[in-house]
């Protein structure tokens, strides 16, 4: 489903290099790990996944169905059915997240050239996606993750992605600043969308989120690179000895 | 020595003189009005249309800006339409003229021409001070309006729509309107043109509100493309009366919207806020001068500007805070989302305080839309055009939502959303 090949990319400010040499395939079905420490490229490879301009991408590529998608713009990719569930949702004063959660919805639709949803069809699958997370209706009578806790504004991240039903979705340290109740609300979210036609990517720091949505394969990314790939055993590996011995013996 | 006293007059200080001249003996009003009239003509030929070098119009060089005059015009072939906000008493003036069959319940209407012409207008009809050539041409020119009075302890449970109608032409309307104590009421002044062709419109609205009042007043400006709007409001607050005062400018190509207001009560409370939405290559001035002169009053004011195309806009501010103003709080914002390479906005806020104990603050912003915002936005399938104006349109809605009756933030808001699919 996603074929990384050489990607190297930088920030396009100033030019300074985050991606250098990255290979990656996940397949349909699968959920793949990746873990790394902090400033190893973790968010820049999730935000070059969905096309944010920051970064540059000076070679290489990525094929997502076989489809170079780099110049895609994010709206594209998103009706293509990628999803990056950020680690810090960002808080949108005066969009309603009704209005934004319907407008998004029907955009894609659109896109795929699928008829827009109707009003109490749109409402009902709110209110059922919504239930399943615990997240109130009163939070979503206000504007976009405006006043929501940290753990809220997750929740919200999880019922966008069962609106949208993308085919791969990334999971952006998902786990931060979650409390064990919320951690487990988030990982039941995301495991009810696991499906044969679907790939999960979830990166995170920590084994904790792996306990709960648990890896087909886990890949350690250091400095732009991954330097080892292996199952679910390899997070308990670094969950015991740290990142240390792999960075030693890549070096 | 030979010193040339009198300047040139352009093109269109010429034209208002001659619209003067023809229309002696037309316009309404007795001898003092008529005099007052004269008097205000030959001020407004002898200063001539304020330039930059008058502080108050630095940023909008009228004798500059107003190229041309169009001519009077008192046809009107012009129907009402339907009020903004559905169930609300709608008082009608078009092209200049009002209704003379109108009425509301509860409420006292008289027509401001007939005011004029027994001459008890006449006194209103000065200018504020000698930069005020809004007052002058539009105590020159003015030919009717609405002089309303809500009666002390009446609350109105429907808004009334004062609406300006026109086509091309001059219009010069008047609103003296009076807030009896303890009244409360919503009035939603709305300028707009209905035709083709350039206007010059004048509008000055005169409300007192008496001790307790709790008003809110809507100004909305729909002028068409090459329309001039000269606005002015005159505002006196009495002891713990509650003003919201919106402003909403979306439409014309020279405006200029002043708020004079005058915080006399202690107790009082105004609530500013301001939408300027410009496009293609308009000109909007919003000019605020108020004054804090009793003590324990407060004021809020947030003007929000979405710029366009080349399109300038202006915000000055002046709060006066009297010396034995005591205890005033206000506070003082302009932010505006500069959309264009090839435009602008001015944010000029001044504060003069002569009392010691008080809280004042003012901050101005100027930016583009948030890249992380909008990368949100695209990230979730919202194609970049409509995330954009879906950005925009949050930038203002935020303020329109203080208003919170919900039928008037609807269409307020569906303005808003007509404006930005025209010109985003």
């Amino acid at each position: 489903m996603l074929e990384i090949k050489n990607l190297h990319a930088r920030i396009a400010e100033d030019g300074t290099e985050i991606i250098r040499g990255l290979n990656l395939t996940v397949k349909a079905g699968e959920i793949a790990a990746i873990m790394g420490p902090n400033g190893s490229g973790k968010s820049t490879l999730s935000y070059i996944l969905s096309g944010r301009q920051d970064y540059e991408v000076t070679e290489g590529d990525i094929l997502y169905n076989g489809e170079s998608i780099l110049e895609l713009d994010p709206a594209e990719r998103a009706s293509k059915g990628i999803f990056l569930a950020f680690q810090y949702p960002l808080e949108i004063p005066g969009v309603a997240t009704m209005q934004f959660l319907k407008v998004a919805m029907n955009e894609q639709r659109k896109a795929r050239g699928e008829a827009e949803l109707t009003t109490p069809d749109f409402i009902r699958r709110v209110k059922e996606a919504a239930e399943k997370l615990k997240i109130d209706q009163a939070m979503l009578r206000r504007p976009l993750n405006v006043g929501f806790s940290g753990g809220e504004k997750k929740r919200a991240e999880i019922l966008q992605m069962a609106l949208l039903e993308p085919k791969l979705c990334i999971l952006d340290e998902t786990d931060s600043g979650l409390d064990i109740d919320a951690l487990k609300i988030v990982a039941d979210g995301v495991n009810a969308l696991k499906s044969p036609d679907r790939a999960t990517i979830v990166i995170t720091h920590y084994q904790r989120l792996l306990d709960y949505i648990v890896p087909d394969t886990v890949h350690v990314l250091y400095k732009g690179q991954i330097i080892r790939s292996g199952d679910k055993a390899l997070a308990l590996e670094l969950e015991e000895n740290g990142y240390a011995d792999i960075i030693g013996e890549a070096a | 020595m030979n010193m040339q006293t009198t300047s040139r007059l352009t093109a269109a200080e010429t034209a208002l003189v001659e619209a003067f001249g023809a229309q002696i003996g037309e316009l309404p009003g007795n001898g003092a009005v008529i005099g007052t009239r004269d008097r205000l003509l030959d001020e407004l030929k002898k200063a001539g249309l304020p330039t930059r070098r008058i502080e108050a119009w630095h940023y909008t060089d009228l004798k500059n800006l107003l190229r041309s005059v169009p001519d009077v015009t008192l046809v009107s072939a012009i129907d009402p339409i339907a009020p903004l906000v559905e169930g609300s008493k709608v008082l009608s003036i078009l092209q200049g003229e009002a209704d003379a069959k109108a009425a509301v319940g509860g409420v006292e209407i008289a027509l401001f021409k007939d005011r004029l012409a027994d001459g008890s207008a006449a006194a209103g009809l000065t200018a504020l001070d000698k930069d005020d050539a809004i007052g002058r041409i539009n105590g020159s020119f003015v030919r009717d309006g609405y002089a309303i009075t809500v009666p002390a302890n009446t609350e109105l449970d429907a808004p009334i729509e004062l609406q300006a109608l026109h086509a091309a032409g001059q219009v010069h309307t008047r609103f003296p309107v009076s807030f009896g104590a303890a009244s409360k009421a919503t009035i939603i002044e709305r300028h707009r043109s209905v035709a083709e062709g350039a206007a010059l419109v004048s509008s000055i609205s005169d409300i007192v509100l008496e001790d307790g009042a709790d008003i809110t007043w809507i100004i909305l400006q729909q002028q068409a493309a090459e329309d001039t709007h000269l606005g002015q409001i005159r505002v006196k607050l009495g002891t713990d009366a509650k003003l919201r005062l919106f402003v909403i400018n979306a439409g014309g190509k020279l405006v200029r919207q002043e708020l004079r207001i005058d915080v006399a009560g202690e107790g009082a409370e105004l609530t500013l806020r301001g939408v300027n939405l410009l496009g293609a290559e308009s000109h909007t001035d919003v000019t605020l001068v108020l004054g804090h002169n009793v003590p324990n009053t407060n004021s809020t004011e947030i003007i929000r500007n979405v710029v366009f195309d080349r399109a300038n806009g202006v915000f000055q501010g002046m709060i006066r805070v009297a010396p034995d103003a005591q205890k005033t709080d206000a506070k003082m914002s302009c932010n505006t989302l500069l959309l264009t390479d090839d435009g602008g906005f001015s944010a000029k806020p001044e504060l003069e305080i002569f009392a010691d104990d008080v809280v004042c603050g003012h901050g101005a912003t100027v930016a583009d839309i948030e890249s992380s915002h909008l990368f949100y936005l695209m990230a979730r399938g919202v194609p970049e055009n409509k995330a954009r104006a879906m950005l925009v349109n949050a930038f203002v809605a935020e303020i329109v939502e203080e208003l919170e009756e919900e039928k008037l933030v609807e269409a307020l808001e569906g303005v808003i959303s007509a404006w930005l699919e025209k010109h985003a």
